[in-house]
């Protein structure tokens, strides 16, 4: 009885925490507009596969401090444009036995507009690939050149220039037909307790975003904004490492970045986040 | 030193060892009362809330504000706000009940965020780690996230909650 009665207080004060300052937090003004004319949509409504966990669908960048996002307003203060220049010199340059660089074949990063929206993406081969997975297969398979590794200069620079051609697109991921298998393994991780503290990506983004975990404000943990130029890091840092992450800090173990587990983790992600418009570099703490 | 009054000095230290150095209770033999509550202290010895208050605090142990506001540390900046305030907790709960809570919050509150501080094995968990490394555990290491003592010193500065 006594216990009962003492849940039930700790219920109630739990249901004072959920009313007062839960998901109440993120910015609920700010707008974020590039170089003062791209408006970029920063709330969407949330996929109908949610089945209603979450009332709205927000970009982790409504969650940041105002200076980490006035920093993503302005392409030159913006640190991720510089990767995605680097990206563009070595788009135009030759490497690997065939001597030909990506523009030989694709003309202008232009070109490949709208492929970061609908990454990671079931190949020819029936497998679920991620953007660095194609980038990949095109140095090895076309060009003659060594594989690039999935945290190596060369493709944080690669895959920052292709998400800007994408920057303003919705997220578009397929999750049906033969993505099915992978975007349901995905979901199923994202309500795996991992580690020896058994969380869930769910029970830090879906349960608690909005919420403080001490000095860190939790966002809906979406992945339009990657690859993201990361603060902490002074560097680009692709989802996978931000998954690696998040998984170190629940004291687990986790899965290497590019791994089926990740590749399939990436797809449900991103389709948590359908509607939101690719950030193209966007910044983050 | 002669040998006899070395083993005097031994015999003696063995004394003093036996009257300060409790055995832990192991996480597997705890004893449970009305599901959720502890009352045999987990090292045998009582707990020192100042050595509790700073467990509490510690990023590296209970790291309990990562989740819970409590006024009385204002000297820290962040809090969390993940669980309850725990303003006035000792006042909602007893000290078995505290200790049943630190040590397994999840008999108490089913599903729970809160992380079990006081279980050492690892077959209990999914893909459990080395520490905050993100590699595999090593099962040589592996081990409750906080001690018996360092419970029963969290425990004791809990008990000094009461103001809400
Ligand atoms: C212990 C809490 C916790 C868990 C568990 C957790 N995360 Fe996170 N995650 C964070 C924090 C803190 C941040 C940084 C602040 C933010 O954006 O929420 C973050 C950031 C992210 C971001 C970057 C968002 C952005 O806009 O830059 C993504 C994506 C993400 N998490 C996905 C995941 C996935 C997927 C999982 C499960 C494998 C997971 N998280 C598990 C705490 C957690
Ligand atoms: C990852 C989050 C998290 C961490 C870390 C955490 N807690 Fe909790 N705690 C919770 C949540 C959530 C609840 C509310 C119970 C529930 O519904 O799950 C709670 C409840 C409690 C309660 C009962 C509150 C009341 O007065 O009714 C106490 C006491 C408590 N925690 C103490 C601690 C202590 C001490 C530590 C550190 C050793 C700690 N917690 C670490 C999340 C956490």
């Amino acid at each position: 009885m006594k216990i009962t009665t003492k849940l039930w207080a700790t219920a109630a004060l739990c249901g004072a925490v959920l009313t007062g300052t839960a998901h109440a937090d993120p910015h609920p003004d700010a707008e974020l507009i590039i170089e003062g004319e791209l408006h970029l949509a920063t709330r969407a409504a949330p996929p109908e596969h949610l089945g209603g966990v979450l009332p709205e669908i927000y970009s982790g960048w409504l969650f940041r401090t105002d200076e980490t996002r006035t920093l993503q307003m302005d392409d030159f203060d913006n640190p991720g444009m510089l990767f995605a220049e680097r990206g563009e010199d070595r788009w135009y340059t030759a490497d690997g036995s065939a001597g030909q660089s990506c523009a030989d074949c694709h003309g202008d990063p232009e070109s490949l507009a709208g492929v970061r929206a609908v990454m990671p993406k079931v190949n020819e081969n029936g497998e679920l690939w991620s953007l660095q997975n194609y980038v990949n297969n095109c140095r090895t398979e076309r060009m003659g050149a060594d594989a690039w590794g999935w945290n190596s200069d060369g493709m944080k620079d690669m895959t920052a220039l292709i998400s800007l051609q994408s920057r303003g697109m919705p997220v578009a991921v397929q999750i049906d037909g033969e993505a099915a298998e992978f975007w349901e393994r995905g979901r199923e991780m994202y309500y795996t307790r991992f580690g020896q503290l058994e969380l869930s990506c769910a029970n830090c983004h879906e349960d608690n975003w909005g919420r403080m975990i001490r000095a860190d404000h939790l966002s809906q943990g979406m992945s339009n904004g990657f690859p993201t130029y990361r603060l902490k890091n002074a560097s680009i840092v692709s989802l996978h490492q931000r998954f690696r992450g998040c998984i170190r800090d629940t004291r687990g173990e986790s899965f290497p970045e590019g791994a089926q587990e990740f590749r399939e983790l990436e797809l449900y992600v991103s389709s948590r986040g359908l509607g939101l418009p690719v950030e193209g570099v966007s910044v983050r703490q | 030193m002669t040998r006899p009054s070395l083993t005097a000095a031994c015999t003696f230290s063995a004394l003093l060892w036996a009257g300060t150095a409790y055995a832990d209770i192991s996480p597997a033999d705890v004893v449970w009362e009305d599901e959720i509550a502890i009352p045999a202290s987990l090292s045998g010895a009582p707990g020192d809330p100042v050595a509790g208050a700073a467990a509490f605090a510690s990023r590296s142990a209970g790291n309990c504000l990562s989740c819970h506001e409590n006024s009385a540390m204002p000297e820290h900046d962040f809090h969390g706000n993940v669980g309850p305030s725990l303003d006035g907790t000792g006042a909602r709960w007893s000290e078995a009940e505290l200790r049943g809570i630190v040590a397994n919050a999840k008999r108490v509150f089913p599903d729970s965020m809160m992380p079990v501080f006081y279980n050492d094995n690892p077959a209990d968990y999914i893909r459990p780690g080395d520490a905050y490394t993100a590699r595999a555990y090593n099962p040589e290491t592996f081990s409750t996230l906080l001690s018996a003592q360092q419970i029963e010193d969290i425990v004791a500065y809990l008990v000094t909650l009461t103001d809400w």
